[in-house]
């Protein structure tokens, strides 16, 4: 639909002031006055605000809040630098959670989407058991998945147990750390991966599929050249979504190992710092700037899902 | 604008893909949904399971409770404040949720229906701050949160939990999407027999996307009921904590009480599952819109 003014409504040869189209204009301010008030003061002002904190020694306990010009980015590519800081775990496990998170859920999902779309008895029921994770609290979640995570009478060990298998730390243990708190991620956001990938599927029409039956096409082929193609819009949807949510992880980490994202920092990210740069040690300045790093990266991610969607549509 | 409703996206009567569906695949789909669908049920399973248990029955790792009983739930809901924290989570999500069918619904029309000089700029701002993640805002909230001069004092007040969802653009959006497919004539005809502006709102745009309100609904319960960060950062009393900022201190708090653990996750959890049960055809397909939308 086209923004154009409409011209419909245009003056006449002694127009009264108050025409059908100024009052509707009265009205549309009038209606939007408690949005517009919102997202300036709630949205754009506090955005403002945080790329001016990133540029001062903000601490709110303090008499005075320096300005540092851009010395809380300098500290934060410093901090990169050096091996064993709490920033540079922060990154590299954020970086980890997405690219190892978001194919394995995305992978899952789409195989569990597509064996739904094959099945008509019992897929409603299939529907609702993948989706209940979705909408139960992360929290409480993590803390049931922190319980069968227990050394020795955790659920997981019980069973390796039963399997002669040899127990695992789990949590415990720097190593295995980040792929359990990321097994628990995928784990409750599948459902909704399974609900858009299953949306797609029923989009397409499956005159394809009887056109590609009939000149010979395996399962494989029309999986290949006719799912995957349609899928596509689902697929680009899902891609950015993904990212940004495990970009944005903080709930299942700090409930599952704790504000310090331990063993060693094995779990930590971008948004816990942030948390415990901004909150723990009111260090709000460099968590500013820790913050509008995150919203450089998410901008570079939307910017380029743009472009993928814009090129799609030409 | 072709108007896809709720309810046709998941026809359960249309045919799947036509394809010749041989017996193996479907047995190995039934059998790999089984077994996926096995371990999101096994979590819950235990949950409940540990919280009818008694304390010395947690090391021994049996599936059922020997000796069950509702004792646990008796010492959570009597020795902490999670009634408490029940009433605050359904005050906050509550108040954001009328709150967002409200104002969105409203916007969501005057963008789809009024032309006005600057309507494109602000819609294109109110779109981009989409952009920004909540996370950024955090900060800034939390001082103007302290600070009377370019805030108030809203640290442990519903209004401090709630503020920051109270208008959505994602849901400005979706309204926007929705109010497009109201006719023209409609809103004219109403007009001409005097109606009022509002009154065309509210009589006629209105009743005619319920479903879509329904769903930005249902939406923005959830996100407020599990939302998290926010209510942490916003919350220190004890009396003002939000039901997953509760379950987090209490469990931190009562380290390897395992028992007491999971019945306050059970607590917070089976409400609302019963809930997304009855509504899950709502939720589901909303859901599935907005990524179509999307």
């Amino acid at each position: 639909m086209s923004l154009a003014y409409d011209n419909k409504t245009k003056r006449h040869d002694s127009p009264p002031f108050w025409t059908l189209a100024r009052k509707k204009v009265v009205w549309a301010y009038i209606f939007l006055a408690i949005p517009i008030i919102f997202f300036a003061y709630i949205r754009i002002y506090p955005t403002l605000f945080a790329f001016q904190m990133s540029l001062h020694d903000y601490n709110p306990l303090a008499v005075e809040q320096p300005y540092v010009g851009l010395e809380n980015y300098e500290t934060m590519i410093e901090e990169l630098g050096k091996p064993k800081s709490d920033t540079l775990a922060a990154f590299r496990n954020t970086i980890s959670y997405v690219l190892l998170g978001v194919p394995i859920q995305l992978g899952i999902a789409l195989l569990v989407a597509l064996m739904l779309n094959e099945i008509r008895f019992l897929a409603t029921f299939y529907r609702i058991l993948f989706f209940l994770p979705f909408v139960t609290s992360t929290i409480a979640i993590a803390w049931v998945f922190r319980m069968l995570y227990q050394p020795q009478f955790g659920l997981f060990n019980i069973a390796l147990q039963a399997f002669s298998l040899p127990q695992q730390p789990f949590l415990k243990a720097p190593q295995q750390a980040l792929l359990s708190v990321l097994a628990v991620v995928v784990w409750q956001g599948l459902g909704f991966a399974v609900i858009i990938f299953l949306a797609g599927l029923k989009q397409i029409s499956r005159t394809y599929y009887e056109a590609a039956e009939v000149d010979g096409a395996t399962r494989w082929h029309s999986f290949r050249y006719i799912t995957l193609p349609l899928l596509n819009p689902s697929i680009v949807y899902l891609l950015v979504l993904q990212t940004i949510a495990f970009l944005r992880m903080f709930a299942p980490v700090l409930a599952l190992t704790g504000v310090e994202g331990g063993p060693l920092n094995a779990t930590n990210t971008i948004v816990l710092q942030v948390y415990r740069e901004g909150f723990g040690k009111f260090n709000m300045g460099y968590g500013s700037a820790l913050t509008v790093a995150l919203f450089g990266i998410i901008l570079g991610i939307t910017i380029i899902q743009l472009a993928v969607t814009n090129r799609r549509n030409d | 604008m072709e108007s896809v409703t709720p309810t046709n996206i998941f026809k359960d009567d249309s045919p799947s893909t036509g394809r010749h569906t041989n017996w193996q695949y479907k047995l190995f789909s039934y059998l790999l949904l089984t077994l996926i669908g096995f371990t999101m049920v096994v979590p819950f399973f235990w949950m409940l399971s540990t919280s009818l248990k008694p304390a010395t029955e947690i090391t021994r790792g049996n599936f059922f409770p020997i000796e069950g009983s509702f004792d646990n739930y008796q010492t959570v809901i009597t020795e902490t404040n999670l009634p408490r924290w029940y009433l605050n989570s359904i005050v906050v999500a509550v108040f954001s949720t009328v709150s967002v069918a409200f104002f969105d619904t409203l916007a969501g029309y005057v963008f789809a229906k009024y032309q006005f000089p600057g309507k494109r700029p602000i819609f294109i701002i109110f779109l981009s701050s989409l952009m920004i993640p909540t996370e950024m805002l955090l900060i800034p909230w939390f001082i103007m949160s302290n600070n009377p001069i370019i805030g108030g004092t809203w640290v442990d007040t519903y209004w401090g939990i709630a503020f920051p969802g109270v208008i959505t653009a994602a849901g400005i959006f979706l309204m926007r999407q929705f109010m497009q497919g109201v006719p023209d004539e409609l809103l004219d005809a109403a007009r001409i027999d005097g109606v009022s502006e509002f009154g065309l709102f509210w009589r006629i745009a209105v009743p005619l996307s319920l479903p879509a309100i329904g769903a930005l609904c249902i939406f923005n319960f959830l996100g407020n009921w599990n939302a998290f960060i926010w209510p942490l950062i916003i919350t220190s009393s004890q009396d003002m904590l939000t039901l997953p900022v509760g379950i987090q201190f209490f469990s931190t708090e009562s380290t390897s009480a395992w028992h007491l653990i999971m019945t306050g996750a059970s607590l917070s959890v089976i409400p609302l599952l019963l809930i997304v049960i009855i509504f899950q055809r709502y939720i589901i397909e909303g859901i599935a819109l907005t990524g179509l939308k999307g």
